[in-house]
């Protein structure tokens, strides 16, 4: 077990005219024996980024090290993969189709070990681990469903107990009910072994839910990496806030630490001056169904969800606002509402501005 | 290896070119050739027309309708492929004497190739998605109209797939056609062969031939890459609600019997009466042995040699794909096109002018079969790779192994039942293989087939009739393979000579 070390990373494709720099000048720091998701688009590189610590690529320029062992980058030569002590875990888990689960979760055990009964130990420790039955050990991957075989495939990965673990979009496969109960089962067991882990994702819940710290990536390079709370609530830019979730940006003006704009005054959460683009989450935007106070505009779309509801409102000046309400009690479209800002509200320099 | 593939083709076109077009010109304008050609192209639309006929209405009333025991029907239908073309024609011939000339060869090579049709569109209709049929009766269309306008169009990749299969081995099969007296392009070359060793005019036939097989392989491969896109999605798990015979019970059961004692019967009948009749006099068991022995030799080495040839061709073609391994697949199944024919002469001059040595060996030979069979290895070695994915040796790597140790413990394993498949495959199809093995076997051997064939021009009908059986028997096995319609061997019963 050690840290994750990522310093100015990069590595393009191609060459000449028809280059794509996938990963561009990325450092990343992820503490030893904590989970750091790497959010973005598909084709933004995550998964490049995770191939060049696996060791499957070796990066242009750039350094990786686990721990105080540098093993790519800074004139080392690049260490092959099967001497990095990486656990690897592909999309659908990628499970050896010949051997039964016991047998694939030993795979990575030296020779010594996987036999007799420290093997059989060891596999049965780990199907706990990931909360399975120790029964399981005779199946065969196809007789398994796609979160359980997301399971194995972690378990397969763990047993070596490797310096770092690789996720790449362990879950995407699986369908929605499977894929909180599998991604909670498998964060519990990296915490039980105070694994390095590092998950690749495009879904901004799974990303914000596992991890202890967000990456978000886009274009190839890492635009913000923070803990979730602050990516979600002081995202970096407002593409980064649209990414992590719904936002609305409207223009304001700001004098010191307050600002208005067609919600009316709010509150920033660093002081600024000037024309500024405002960030405000949905759920930020209160809707008042009884009192007048506030801007007033109208109903012009409801989306219940149960839970909650997302309701889009047309202000009187023509500006469309989308507010979260909690589904206990909600408007209908065409009726008259009035809204106000709660909370902090992040302020950026608008677009084009210098 | 694929170098070795291209040699029969470098062969006939250096051939050809040398020569230069007026005497080319002489060689291939005359009557006899203009006979043969149309002899050929008759014979080679009228069975494909055929054989596609039959296949589509076997295949929709063993697999769409009510038809009483629709299971065994099946096996019965499939099961002519365990008969090779030629002993087929022995058999029918040896009966009665009048199944011959176009109408006769039309019968029997109909009756022998039906099931490459009727195979793959049986296929096709098992995994065509019944939501779509049901989806058209919503809509107000009978089941005609629904069969013809959203069950037929489906249908046609497999169709015209099986059909121009159908075509390639009829420009191969020389066996047969030699039997039932009809000749076309492969007969006339192995005769212009055998008799005066007229290597030029035998050449000059072998190019047309080619020619011939080249376009039906060009019309293939763009249905196989139409394929690709056409292909129906997850594997329909429901079936079709079948269609109900009714009053039309007895005709269509009576039709479908009547293909099954065609096929198969009648074979099945000569075979016995002659193996009776024969027996009563002689029963070579000593010479029996030697020739089995010889073919399943031969065999183990040819399946041995184009099996291992056919790990780094389908290596190149899946993990590192780029025109240049495309090119050297691809370059292999022009062997598929070309007959054992054109091969055995290829590989008799070649041979002859470059490396004498080799001439009636069995390496010789061997290269010829691993030539002929390159392409059903290919194709099965090659569903095995893909079982084995490259991320499965990502993890392996990530889970400390070298690449050595990688393939050993991964993509050995996986890959080991495929090899072993392809190996069975081509074993078979060179213990029934007939025309490269007449012409490249070493003084003194001699296997299943030619001695068949020795015994079977001769009318020693008696003395041919217990290595037809046992040509028989070791075709068995294929064909259980094959019957499993959606097995990646059911595309490429190919070529045989």
């Amino acid at each position: 077990m050690s840290s994750l070390t990522i310093t100015g990373v990069t590595k393009t494709f191609g060459t000449g005219p028809d280059a794509t720099r996938a990963v561009d000048d990325v450092t990343l720091h992820v503490p030893h024996g904590s989970f750091t998701t790497v959010l973005g688009p598909s084709g933004c590189g995550k998964t490049t980024l995770l191939r060049l610590i696996a060791g499957f690529l070796v990066p242009d320029a750039g350094s990786i090290a686990f721990g105080a062992t540098t093993v790519a980058g800074d004139g080392v030569r690049p260490v092959p993969p099967q001497s990095r002590h990486v656990g690897y875990v592909p999309q659908e888990g990628a499970l050896f189709p010949h051997l039964d689960v016991a047998a694939n979760i030993a795979f990575g055990l030296p020779s010594h070990a996987r036999g007799g009964q420290a093997g059989r130990d060891r596999v049965t420790e780990m199907l706990d681990l990931v909360e399975l039955p120790s029964h399981f050990r005779d199946r065969r991957p196809d007789e398994l469903s796609g979160g359980q075989q997301q399971r194995v495939a972690l378990a397969r990965s763990l047993a070596p107990q490797p310096a770092v673990v690789l996720l790449d979009e362990p879950f995407s496969s699986l369908d929605a009910s499977l894929r909180g109960t599998t991604a909670a089962a498998v964060r519990r067991a990296l915490a039980a072994t105070t694994t390095t882990a590092l998950l690749v994702t495009h879904d901004q819940n799974e990303a914000l839910s596992l991890a202890d710290q967000v990456a978000v990536m886009r274009g190839g390079r890492l635009v913000q990496s923070a803990p979730p709370s602050e990516v979600y609530l002081s995202p970096s830019d407002p593409q980064v806030a649209e990414f992590v979730g719904r936002a609305v940006v409207l223009p304001g003006t700001a004098t010191d630490g307050r600002a208005t704009c067609a919600l009316g005054e709010v509150v920033l959460s660093e002081a600024a001056t000037g024309p500024v683009a405002l960030m405000i989450r949905p759920e930020q935007v209160y809707v008042d169904l009884a009192h007048a106070e506030g801007v007033r505009g109208t109903v012009e779309e409801v989306s219940y969800y149960g839970h909650d509801c997302a309701v889009r409102v047309v202000l009187d000046d023509g500006t469309s606002v989308l507010a979260r309400m909690a589904g206990v009690r909600h408007p209908s479209e065409g009726d008259v509402v009035h809204l106000r800002v709660t909370g902090l509200v992040r302020a950026y320099r608008p677009e084009g501005a210098p | 290896m694929a170098v070795l593939a291209l040699v029969p083709l470098a062969y006939v076109v250096s051939y050809v070119v040398a020569i230069g077009p007026v005497e080319l010109w002489e060689l291939v304008a005359r009557p006899r050739i203009a006979e043969l050609l149309r002899n050929t192209i008759t014979l080679a639309v009228a069975c494909m027309a055929a054989t596609a006929a039959l296949g589509v209405a076997l295949a929709v009333a063993v697999e769409r309708t009510d038809l009483p025991g629709r299971r065994l029907w099946h096996g019965l239908l499939v099961a002519p492929l365990a008969v090779p073309a030629f002993v087929n024609g022995y058999a029918w011939v040896s009966l009665d004497r009048g199944v011959q000339g176009f109408g006769g060869a039309f019968a029997v090579v109909t009756l022998s190739y039906y099931p490459l049709v009727y195979l793959p569109v049986v296929a096709m209709l098992r995994r065509l998605d019944p939501a779509l049929e049901e989806t058209a009766f919503s809509l107000g269309h009978s089941r005609s109209r629904t069969f013809r306008t959203v069950v037929l169009p489906q249908l046609r990749p497999a169709l015209l797939g099986g059909a121009l299969l159908v075509g390639l081995h009829l420009l191969a099969e020389f066996g047969a056609l030699s039997l039932l007296r009809f000749p076309t392009f492969t007969t006339a070359i192995y005769d212009q062969y055998g008799s005066t060793f007229n290597g030029a005019a035998a050449t000059a036939m072998a190019g047309v031939l080619v020619l011939l097989c080249l376009v039906l392989l060009l019309a293939d491969l763009r249905l196989r890459g139409d394929r690709r896109y056409a292909r129906v999605g997850r594997g329909a798990a429901r079936t079709a609600v079948p269609l109900t015979l009714g009053p039309w019970r007895a005709p269509v059961l009576a039709s479908v019997g009547a293909v099954v004692v065609l096929a198969l019967g009648v074979p099945a009948f000569s075979l016995v009466r002659w193996l009776v009749a024969g027996t009563s006099t002689e029963f070579p068991v000593a010479e029996l042995t030697e020739a089995l022995v010889a073919t399943l030799a031969l065999a183990l080495a040819g399946a041995v040699v184009t099996t291992l040839a056919a790990i780094p061709v389908v290596w190149l073609a899946v993990r590192h794909r780029g025109w240049a391994s495309t090119v050297i697949e691809r370059s292999t199944y022009v062997a598929n096109a070309l007959p054992g024919i054109v091969v055995g002469l290829a590989l008799v001059v070649a041979s002859l002018r470059v490396v004498p040595v080799v001439y009636q060996t069995a390496g010789l030979l061997v290269a010829a079969y691993a030539i002929l069979f390159l392409p059903r290895a290919v194709v099965t070695v090659r569903a095995g790779l893909e079982q084995a994915p490259a991320v499965l040796d990502d993890v392996s790597h990530s889970l400390g192994l070298g690449t050595l140790a990688t393939a050993r413990r991964v993509t050995l394993p996986l890959i080991a039942p495929s090899l072993g498949a392809g190996a069975a495959l081509v074993f078979l199809a060179i213990s029934t293989e007939l025309t490269a093995t007449l012409m490249l076997s070493p003084i003194g051997t001699s296997t299943l087939a030619t001695e068949f064939w020795s015994a079977s021009s001769e009318l020693r009908y008696g003395a041919a009739a217990p290595y037809a059986l046992l040509l028989v028997l070791v075709s068995i096995p294929a064909t259980v393979l094959l019957m499993r319609a959606d097995s990646p061997a059911a595309r490429t019963e190919t070529v045989p000579a």
